[in-house]
């Protein structure tokens, strides 16, 4: 259970940047979640609001946009989308793939802020 | 009347404080000429006998230490101090990994031009330590015979961001009526590609060909590094 340290380094981070605005307040932050993040989506949004009492992000909100995995593949020399995580194969033809494109962002896209 | 809400774009990855740390722990392992390997698995897996035995046998070839994290005990440090190399053990309290800024921290006072191995034991755990890049340049995935061909297909994500596979416990094979083709076969599905290394810490089987994978990813690693030496026994593991 990690998430809590992420989502403590997620409100660090949005503080910071509010900061550096001014002191704007937050009112939401938008992350980016691959599927290979190693992070379980649900158990971050109750982290994270655990994370924000008592700091300037108290009632804001998380915005967590999933990103599946996306191969590419060698044989069909295409970008492909993984249908599951236990199965690193083009859906396709079925090829076996190690290069992974998309599913390791956890990543702060955008604040939404209200000066 | 407050003024509208409006969208600033941030782009950071949450983990960049420790993806800087690991960058910066590699680059010195890389001057240093040290090859650094993590091992990663679930709790009571063999990591600790896994890495005694190959403390143990690198030894009279190789300049050779361990880092090893825990939560509470320092039990796993005294056995692999057994071993006779320089062993240090990271506290982690509640923490379920180890970060870069821990490595960092527990390195300090040890020279690591005078390595030519480290390893570092991951607290047991296969969900958390997957996200953390801790400056390694090989992390070793253990799965003992006793916990299930399905493992790699539970936990994914640790397997996919592994380097190579070893099986632990091969002794215990029989009588579990492990099935190995199948704990091959998944381990392909979730990292095609992975190497794949039968071990027994108990009875040594196998840690032969683990030792000559580990002289050998090591010395073509440390021929990519520009400037750096090779250890003189580098292409000649003793077993």
């Amino acid at each position: 259970m990690h998430e809590l340290s992420i989502a403590m380094s997620i409100v660090e981070m949005a503080q910071e940047e509010a900061d550096q605005r001014g002191g704007a307040r937050v009112n939401a932050v938008y992350l980016k979640l691959g599927a290979l993040a190693g992070v379980v989506k649900d158990a971050l949004l109750l982290s994270y609001e655990l994370a924000c009492e008592g700091t300037g992000l108290q009632g804001s909100r998380l915005v967590i946009e999933e990103i599946p995995i996306v191969v590419y593949c060698p044989k069909c020399l295409a970008p492909r989308t993984l249908d599951s995580i236990q199965w690193f194969a083009c859906p396709e033809c079925r090829s076996p793939i190690s290069e992974v494109i998309h599913g390791r962002e956890l990543q702060v896209v955008a604040l939404e802020i209200q000066e | 009347m407050s003024p509208q809400p409006r969208l600033v774009e941030v782009r950071q990855n949450v983990l960049k404080q420790n993806d800087i740390v690991a960058r910066e722990l590699r680059q010195r392992f890389h001057e240093a000429g040290v090859y650094v390997v993590s091992l990663v698995s679930s709790p009571g897996s063999g990591k600790t006998a896994f890495l005694e035995k190959t403390l143990t046998l690198l030894r009279p070839d190789y300049r050779v230490a361990a880092l090893v994290g825990d939560l509470a005990t320092d039990n796993d440090a005294a056995r692999l101090a057994r071993s006779q190399v320089p062993v240090k053990q990271i506290t982690t309290g509640t923490l379920c990994h180890l970060e870069a800024a821990m490595v960092r921290n527990a390195l300090e006072g040890w020279d690591l031009d005078r390595l030519d191995f480290l390893f570092i034991e991951n607290v047991g755990n296969l969900v958390c330590p997957a996200s953390y890049d801790v400056g390694e340049d090989l992390r070793v995935v253990l799965l003992s015979v006793t916990e299930g061909e399905d493992k790699p297909l539970k936990y994914p994500t640790i397997f996919n961001t592994s380097d190579v596979a070893v099986l632990t416990k091969m002794d215990l094979a029989e009588v579990v009526e492990f099935d190995l083709a199948a704990a091959g076969c998944n381990v392909q599905r979730v990292r095609p590609g992975m190497p794949l290394l039968k071990v027994s810490a108990k009875n040594g089987a196998g840690m032969g060909e683990w030792l000559q994978f580990l002289a050998s990813v090591s010395a073509s690693c440390r021929q990519e590094r520009p400037g750096t030496s090779t250890p003189a026994a580098a292409s000649a593991p003793r077993t």
